[in-house]
């Protein structure tokens, strides 16, 4: 594990392709272990862990937790209707809180781009990012990273569409970083308001025609469409949606034979994908599901090992 | 009476024509006179001799965009603090903005911010009053009676009225005193929730965005209002090539619009903002460096008359948030002198230090009608003195202001005020 020396994953933005390979290596292996009859390893073994989410989670905060509970680690929730910031009081002195009853990591999950950031650089704990605002969801991007490497056996040179609601999303950003970075290439599909042409200067393809794109590429990374108040001004409809960029039999069975569907979740039927394709035999969403829990045990492990007095 | 004497400084004056070295005398207050011939000089024994050899003299700079915050926010600023800021920064007079609290949107609180600076405060304090009531965009403040009261312009700023109709009506009504309305230009459908510059880094990073053209549409209203109701409009803090492009238009034409210009948003790009640093935000927000060079070609031929620090004291913990519920603004008195003569004399020689010291005293005395910004004989005897090519580095623990929200601490800089007189009295000395 000599690739690894931080006590913080932050985001994928600043990590080398070596690190992020370290982390899908200590991935595979803490896979074996949710096979066994006893799923429980000691590795973190005393150490308190605060999933800390400040933005609602059902999924992340469980897989989080459960990664947890496998390393034996002791565990607290704390959620944004039960903290004290409904009260007034600020990110650092909740934070300061937290450390001052020796939580070890912080999992944090909140609505404020940077959010992650400003505390590590305020706590000794070791902070893992679980989402902030629209700017990185490392966790989410390995996840998806781990299952393309272990269905495809490698992720140089693979053409990855990621299609949907990149502007506000992400889980779309920390992939864009970690595919690229090991040698993917990208393309980005979506409505133009949602898909803007300067995300090219990150180094990625940008189209608004998906069914240019569908027999090129070996994976489709499809997002969650919402079409709340805030979206009203970006497109017209899910059903306007649907009929522009959504993955519908049609569409997928132009799609490469062993293409692989994947969706972060959680999944809208009908919209963004055809219900019987979610269930269908390319599509990874429940391996992507497992496989968090394995790459949120790596995390937690490389993390809270290269605390300080590590290091 | 008390005489001082300036003596074998390089003296600029631009309102007189003068840039040489000379002797200055204050008598009373006042400017005495400006003085070539190197006379022997027989110092009587109440003549005060100021050095000012290599220094550079001139009239007391102005500032005419600083958030005093008092009334009502004093944890962040006070007319005394600011003020000694402002004098450390090598200003004599100071524009306040009217978004205290409460807002300065009717004579009383003009009136209790002149008292209070009649008291406290170490340089001269001009206070401006809101264009509407409680700075809300829906109806006049009234501006008869403040103007009475003795506001020397108008603005909304930190807000920007949305209803053009109204701003139409101000500019009409603002017109009958000989107010001049200053503009913060934001389109607040355009920029919605964006906390900094739309484009590259706000996609990387994942903030909301606050694209150029939430300015330019406002700059290029303003230059149609000002047009038609044939009234000066200044645009506050432009930050974007487009409001530059837009601003020359119009004044080319003869339009009654100028603009000013902040030192952060020639200093630094949104780029800065990569690692989070509340400091590094502010309204505008930091553009790109084609907005910067757009900026500087606009100082430099004439179409930006007006260099100013947008001044925004806030509290550390209020700073000390996630970014994007950060309070937006950066202090700015005590760098601002240094950060324009470096970059606009030094560094891109975009401007002349004559016509740099040019356009911190004759052009915004001009522009509100100050009778300051001259070594006029006569004139109140506001002088500073210049070392222009001091090297010094920013340490924020050394401000007079309280507030320490500065993305330029630890930065090396060149050109410093090293002594400020107000009224013929030194308020500051390097």
């Amino acid at each position: 594990m000599s690739a690894w020396t931080r006590k913080d994953l932050l985001g994928i933005q600043e990590l080398s392709a070596e690190e992020i390979t370290t982390i899908l290596d200590a991935a595979a292996a803490f896979k074996q272990v949710g096979a066994r009859e006893i799923k429980k390893v000691p590795s973190l073994r005393g150490k308190t862990l605060v999933n800390f989410f400040v933005e609602p989670s059902t999924r992340t905060r469980t897989s989080f937790e459960l990664a947890a509970f496998r390393l034996s680690a002791d565990v607290v929730n704390i959620s944004a209707t039960t903290s004290s910031l409904t009260k007034g009081e600020t990110l650092k002195d909740t934070a300061k809180n937290l450390e001052a009853l020796h939580a070890d990591i912080i999992v944090l999950r909140h609505s404020s781009a940077g959010a992650a950031k400003f505390l590590a650089e305020r706590l000794d704990a070791s902070i893992i990012n679980a989402g902030d605002g629209a700017h990185e969801h490392p966790t989410q991007a390995l996840l998806d990273t781990f299952t393309i490497r272990e269905k495809k056996g490698r992720i140089a040179g693979l053409h990855v569409a990621i299609i949907g609601d990149i502007l506000f999303s992400r889980v779309a950003r920390s992939n864009i970083h970690a595919l690229l970075k090991l040698g993917a290439r990208v393309t980005l599909v979506g409505p133009s308001t949602l898909v803007p042409r300067v995300f090219e200067q990150m180094g990625v393809q940008v189209t608004h025609r998906i069914d240019e794109i569908l027999a090129d590429v070996d994976v489709v990374n499809l997002l969650r469409i919402q079409h709340e108040r805030q979206r009203k001004e970006y497109f017209p409809s899910l059903g306007e949606y649907t009929s522009l960029f959504g993955l519908t039999k049609e569409r997928a069975a132009r799609l490469k034979p062993d293409a692989l569907i994947m969706h972060p979740g959680p999944i809208n039927r009908g919209v963004e994908i055809d219900s019987e394709i979610a269930d269908s035999a390319r599509s990874v969403i429940l391996d992507q599901v497992t496989n968090g829990l394995a790459v949120r045990m790596a995390v937690l492990y490389l993390c809270a090992g290269a605390q300080p007095a590590h290091v | 009476m008390k005489t001082t004497l300036i003596t074998n400084g390089h003296i600029i004056d631009p309102a007189n024509g003068i840039d040489r070295v000379g002797d200055v005398y204050l008598s009373g207050g006042k400017i005495a006179k400006v003085d070539f011939e190197a006379t022997v000089r027989k110092h009587p024994h109440d003549l005060d001799v100021i050095d000012a050899s290599g220094l550079v003299v001139c009239p007391g700079l102005i500032d005419i965009h600083v958030h005093l915050r008092e009334p009502g926010q004093s944890a962040k600023e006070t007319i005394a603090s600011g003020t000694r800021a402002a004098a450390a920064g090598g200003f004599t007079s100071v524009v306040c903005m009217p978004n205290t609290s409460p807002a300065v949107d009717n004579a009383s609180v003009v009136t209790s911010i002149k008292d209070r600076a009649a008291h406290e405060a170490c340089v001269h304090v001009f206070p401006t009053g809101a264009i509407t009531k409680n700075i809300a965009g829906e109806e006049l403040a009234p501006i008869g009676s403040m103007h009475k009261a003795g506001i020397v312009a108008l603005t909304d700023d930190g807000h920007c009225v949305q209803n053009h109709e109204l701003m139409r009506r101000a500019l009409e009504y603002a017109r009958m005193f000989g107010l001049v309305v200053m503009d913060h230009c934001q389109d607040y459908n355009l920029v919605g929730k964006g906390v900094m510059h739309e484009g590259y880094w706000s996609t990387v990073l994942g903030l909301p965005g606050w694209p150029s053209l939430g300015e330019e549409t406002i700059v290029a209203r303003n230059a149609q209002l000002a047009e038609l109701c044939d009234t000066p409009i200044h645009c506050q803090h432009l930050s974007a090539a487009g409001s530059v492009r837009i601003l020359r238009e119009a004044r080319k034409r003869g339009v009654k619009i100028s603009g000013e210009i902040c030192p952060h948003h020639i200093a630094l790009t949104d780029e800065s903002i990569r690692a989070f640093d509340t400091n590094f935000k502010m309204n505008p927000p930091l553009r790109t460096q084609r907005d910067i060079d757009a900026l500087i070609e606009g100082v430099a031929d004439g179409t930006i008359t007006i260099l100013a620090s947008d001044h925004a004291p806030h509290c550390g913990y209020e700073k000390e948030v996630e970014f994007d519920m950060a309070p937006f603004g950066i202090v700015g008195l005590e760098t601002e002198l240094a950060l324009f003569i470096d970059i606009l004399v030094h560094k891109t020689k975009a401007i002349s230090l004559s016509r740099l010291v040019e356009m911190f005293t004759r052009e915004p005395a001009s522009l509100l009608g100050l009778d300051r910004g001259t070594l006029s004989p006569g004139a109140v005897a506001d002088v500073t003195l210049i070392d222009p090519d001091c090297e010094w580095t920013v340490d924020k623990a050394q401000f007079q202001s309280r507030s320490r929200n500065t993305p330029f601490h630890g930065w090396q800089l060149k050109g410093r005020a090293v002594r400020t007189i107000v009224a013929g009295e030194t308020v500051w000395q390097l």
